[in-house]
């Protein structure tokens, strides 16, 4: 009841004018932003940062706030129209909202990703404002063994999965890991798979880089052998009787999206995780609850609506350790804990007891921001499905303009614009080898993470393995992932015996 | 039309010409003309980042700088892959690199074909400094008492710090030598994670700077024991030091700025100016006194006379770690 009494003050707080128009403003900003690929909700956040300090603190935070909301929707638009991750976070959004689009549904997919951000947003609120303080204790008991165990579960949902050549899918897991170990070693410092000494190499493989060089770019190579003189994607139109239908559609992903929300939140609580893996760790497990797991991939709109509530809902959870830890989990919760030192406020344990105006007001500013996103967004579907109708050798073209900017634009190095191209060219390969992308970019998300923390498992525990299972947290991680290894076998017996007993099965 | 082109060209020599015997007279009032880059040594969320970001935010809130200031953190590496990344910028007047000591450290410790005497040194904002932290739950209250436990655990004492061969490694291993100790050293990313991993049980001790554990330590989950200061620190009275424990343990982190290998005179000049201003202010007076730092303002060949002798000290604390 305390909670709703405070939560009842924020309201007070966020529902004023100036407050609703800050929020309207930062959505809409944001959804741009996170639209255009290359800038991500960091930048959106840096480049008003300076401007907050004509409003009051809890003004400022509510607007920083809704453009790090806005460009979380935002993100899913460039997955879906251009086959480009508009940022990090919504890769996982291309996998299947690409395909989509070039069905012709591109106004659907929209539809879902918009909707299933909305829901992951507010039940992730809900979590938060319900749980915020006991939770903080739950991400301080994530210590190296939990982290590592949690990365070997992502990474099971992908290869348990039924549809793809499970051997393929461990390979591509394999590269992406190589990958992951080019640059600096993090604990000792040394730098590895340099290239002889490539300064470009020392910061690493950028996830962005390869997510926008094998879909974005490897895409139009692709499209442009296949579909050379046909349109690359069929117009779309957006109808409220389509709109209806796609809501109706949705209801039917309910499971998809409460499991998308609740682990997108706890994902995101993590200071060591963030909204990228909680979204390819929430489609890994869509498809692998699905009944078709071999429809992903190839436009099954609950593989949009997986990463998408997921995003949103670990961009809500990863609130939770800055305001209470003092620790961002995400380059942009960084830059809003900037925010917070800069107006004389401490993050940290103390942060809800003694500022307590200013933590409810933004966590009641997150309830508004996330029904103005929602309305902002669904208004703009038709305008960003209007781009798709331009010709097939105009878009191609822009969409390979697209891909190096958005490349460029984060670090300004030449040398990720060689990257793109050289990762487009192998993606497109790769594609016509059949070989699934998805494992390769998850490998790279969770390589750096995992090997970091399971070394410094080692070092504390004088290299005892046991640790893993001893500890309860990693314990059921572990017997989580070994399940899911052997649930394709399980599977296969017993659809094996069901076929035994009922020669003509019903479907 | 030879007649023309002649014509053309002499006017755009007496142009370059006129423009480059104006210059001198400009330089003294550079400005910046785009925004500025602030290069972050350290991972987000560490005493570095808040320490840079907090810059970033008086700056632009007393506008010190016509230009607004973008952190970039670039923490890979104990802080290789941003000396790397300023060593790549030479010349470079919209760059500048908030360090620490793993600015003389890293390049010590690898080779990364970077030589800290050719970058440009600006400003030195503070010393921060080292207290030695355990868990509010813990048993241990006093120096005796964590020297004790660290000799009865045989080894397996866990010590959380920054990555090996930085700051916190290096005030490990001064500890370890000092009190004839051994710990099982726990790299972590930065200092915030390192704050974290004390509270949630994860290691047993740290030697976080202040700042980093003030939020819990207001919280009442963390304890400081002693302090690395050669005297005793204001935001902390109660709080020994090592020294008058009997253990001369000194250990200062320098808060400083650097520019790329020559950097035009103005844009020194102007940065120089712009950090004294903010030396000045009273929101970086009231966070060095809260957040337990010492002010210490230094700047142009004095500071790169500074920064030379830390590293041989520190080359000479490397040695004797690797020879241990």
């Amino acid at each position: 009841m305390d909670v709703l009494a405070l939560l009842a003050d924020g309201f007070a707080t966020s529902i004023s004018p100036l407050n609703l128009l800050i929020v309207l403003i930062g959505v809409t900003v944001g959804i741009f932003i996170g639209a255009m690929p290359g800038l991500g909700s960091v930048n959106g956040v840096a480049i008003v940062l300076p401007l907050t300090f004509i409003v009051p603190p809890t003004s400022a935070i509510i607007l920083l706030a809704a453009i790090y909301y806005g460009a979380m929707y935002g993100g899913a638009i460039s997955s879906i129209l251009l086959g480009i991750p508009g940022a990090s976070t919504a890769v996982a959004t291309t996998f299947d909202g690409r395909p989509m689009a070039q069905k012709g549904e591109a106004g659907l997919a929209l539809i879902v990703a918009a909707v299933a951000s909305f829901i992951g947003g507010t039940v992730s609120v809900v979590l938060f404002t319900a749980f915020a303080v006991p939770l903080a204790d739950m991400a301080l008991a994530f210590g190296p063994a939990e982290e590592f165990a949690l990365v070997l579960l992502a990474f099971t949902t992908f290869v348990g999965l039924g549809g793809d050549d499970i051997l393929k899918t461990i390979v591509m897991i394999c590269l992406g890991l190589v990958l992951s170990t080019v640059g600096l070693d993090i604990i000792s410092g040394e730098p590895r798979l340099i290239f002889g000494d490539m300064p470009g190499f020392y910061s690493g493989v950028s996830f962005l880089v390869l997510a926008i060089g094998v879909y974005g770019v490897g895409e139009v190579l692709y499209t442009i052998e296949t579909s050379r003189n046909a349109p690359m994607v069929t117009p779309a139109r957006l109808t409220f009787s389509e709109l209806r239908a796609g809501l109706s559609k949705m209801t039917r992903m309910w499971r998809t999206m409460s499991l998308g929300s609740v682990l997108g939140f706890f994902v995101g609580i993590l200071p060591a995780a963030g909204a990228t893996p909680a979204a390819l760790m929430s489609y890994g497990v869509a498809k692998s609850i699905s009944k078709r797991p071999e429809s992903f991939g190839r436009g099954n709109p609950e593989g949009v609506a997986a990463p998408e509530t997921a995003n949103n809902a670990a961009s809500t959870g990863s609130l939770l350790p800055m305001l209470t830890l003092g620790i961002p989990g995400s380059p942009t919760t960084a830059l809003l804990l900037g925010g917070m030192v800069m107006w004389g406020l401490t993050p940290g344990p103390m942060l809800f007891v003694e500022q307590k105006e200013f933590v409810w007001g933004l966590i009641s500013s997150l309830y508004t921001a996330n029904v103005a996103a929602v309305l902002v967004n669904i208004a703009l579907i038709p305008v960003f499905v209007w781009a798709l109708r331009m010709p097939f050798t105009v878009l191609c073209a822009m969409v390979l303009v697209l891909c190096i900017v958005g490349g460029y634009a984060p670090d300004q190095r030449m040398h990720d614009v060689w990257m793109i191209a050289g990762f487009g060219v192998a993606g497109y390969v790769l594609r016509k080898a059949d070989y699934p992308l998805a494992p390769l970019v998850l490998a790279l998300v969770l390589g750096p993470l995992m090997e970091k923390s399971f070394r410094q498992t080692m070092i504390a525990e004088h290299g005892d393995v046991t640790v893993f299972v001893d500890r309860p947290i990693s314990a059921v991680f572990m017997a989580i992932s070994v399940l899911l290894f052997l649930l394709p076998l399980i599977r296969l017996l017993r659809r094996s015996r069901a076929r035994a007993s009922n020669p003509a099965p019903a479907e | 039309m030879t007649h023309r082109f002649t014509r053309r060209a002499s006017l755009a020599l007496m142009g370059a010409a006129a423009l480059t015997a104006a210059a001198p007279a400009f330089a003294d009032e550079w400005k910046p003309i785009k925004p500025i880059e602030m290069v972050i040594m350290a991972g987000q969320g560490g005493g570095a980042d808040q320490l840079a970001r907090l810059f970033q935010a008086i700056i632009q809130k007393q506008g010190l700088s016509r230009m607004p200031i973008l952190p970039v953190n670039k923490g890979g590496g104990s802080g290789a892959e941003a000396l790397r990344y300023l060593k790549d910028k030479d010349g470079d007047a919209h760059v500048i690199m908030a360090t620490l000591n793993s600015y003389y450290t890293t390049p010590l410790r690898t080779d990364i074909g970077v030589d800290i005497a050719e970058f440009t040194p600006i400003a030195r904002m503070a010393l921060d400094t080292f207290v030695l932290w355990v868990s509010a739950d813990s048993e241990i209250r006093t120096l005796d008492d964590f020297v004790a436990s660290v000799k009865a655990s045989g080894g397996t004492w866990k010590m959380g710090g920054t990555g090996t061969g930085q700051e916190d490694s290096l005030v490990t291993a001064m500890l370890e030598k000092e009190f004839g100790i051994k710990v099982t050293y726990v790299p972590y990313k930065g200092g915030g994670d390192v704050a974290t991993a004390l509270i949630g049980g994860h290691v047993d001790s740290t030697v976080n700077n202040p700042s980093e554990q003030m939020g819990f330590l207001r919280a009442g989950k963390s304890r400081p024991i002693a302090a690395l200061t050669a005297d005793r620190l204001e935001t902390f009275p109660d709080l020994p030091t090592f020294t008058e424990l009997g253990h001369p343990l000194v250990y200062t982190m320098q808060r400083s700025f650097v520019g790329p290998k020559d950097m035009p005179e103005g844009a020194v000049a102007y940065y120089t100016e712009m950090f004294r201003q903010l030396s000045e202010t009273e929101e970086w007076r009231k966070y060095t006194a809260e957040q337990a730092l010492l002010a210490d303002f230094l700047t142009g060949d004095a500071l790169q006379d500074y920064f030379l002798e830390e590293r041989d000290k520190h080359a000479q604390i490397l040695r004797e770690m690797g020879s241990s």
